[in-house]
């Protein structure tokens, strides 16, 4: 049996490195990609929750986290599209100046 | 053999995980990323969780990661190699190793102080989580596919060149 306070801590690790990840890069992809491991860690959460009171409620739960993850990735993606088409560029740095 | 499983596959997933946030091209970047998200699907696996896992794959592995590798071959984005020097923030990098490591210490204080009870496990077979969502979760279901279509409308209206 696979002690759950070690899923626990390895959602845990997991998501700091996505928050590393997104303080830390500066392409917009990767920043994105970030998005993705920290909401991963999230749903390993849950599905460790899940198992450990028995309920099947935390596995629904990941798979909601999945649907929104799926939504936000399209728009993302097509955020980043727009960028490196109007501004040839997908760094952070090179992107500072907006309208509006 | 399954506790063996579960510390070989977070060990794979952790280090698909660095690699993501460290490595110099965005599309090994997204290969480390989508091995993470297998080693992911075994461990749902090993939790009791397996339509989620399957659902996982397919979705991720799938969907989501060859979308984004859709762009990065098609578009060019960052294709190219990213010099060290420009990769990281510069003196940020310290900031937010201590940001992340510090918010990873409270997280694992907070795991400390609560007691877990034992782990009672759970088959996930797929009738019960197809009645639970039908029946209990019939609006947020309901709710996700608006969500789904609007993120489609959202991503043709952005993408979409401008007519003359």
């Amino acid at each position: 049996m696979i002690p759950i306070s070690h899923v626990f801590v390895l959602s845990g690790l997991l998501f700091s490195v996505g928050l590393l990840g997104i303080l830390v890069r500066r392409n917009v992809l990767l920043i994105l990609l970030s998005v993705e491991i920290m909401l991963n860690a999230a749903s390993l959460s849950f599905i460790a929750g899940s198992s450990l009171h028995g309920e099947v409620q935390g596995q629904i739960s990941a798979f909601f986290v999945m649907v929104i993850a799926a939504a936000e990735v399209t728009i993302g993606l097509a955020v980043a599209v727009l960028l490196f088409r109007e501004k040839g560029a997908v760094d952070t740095n090179e992107i500072r100046w907006l309208k509006g | 053999m399954e506790t063996f499983l579960f510390y070989f596959f977070s060990a794979v997933a952790l280090i698909g995980a660095t690699f993501v946030i460290t490595v110099s091209r965005p599309i090994r970047a997204l290969l480390a990323l989508i091995a993470a998200m297998f080693a992911l699907a075994v461990i749902y696996i090993l939790l009791g969780a397996a339509f989620v896992a399957m659902v996982h794959l397919i979705v991720y592995a799938g969907a989501v990661l060859v979308l984004f590798l859709f762009v990065i071959m098609l578009q060019g984005i960052g294709a190219r190699d990213i010099p060290a020097r420009a990769r990281f923030a510069g003196g940020f990098l310290a900031l937010s190793t201590f940001v992340g490591t510090s918010f990873f210490a409270g997280l694992i204080f907070i795991l400390g102080t609560v007691p877990l009870p034992p782990a009672k496990g759970v088959e996930g077979p797929v009738e019960t989580i197809g009645s639970l969502l039908f029946q209990n979760y019939l609006l947020p279901f309901e709710l996700t596919s608006i969500l789904l279509l609007l993120g489609v409308f959202a991503a043709i209206a952005l993408a979409k060149k401008d007519e003359p």
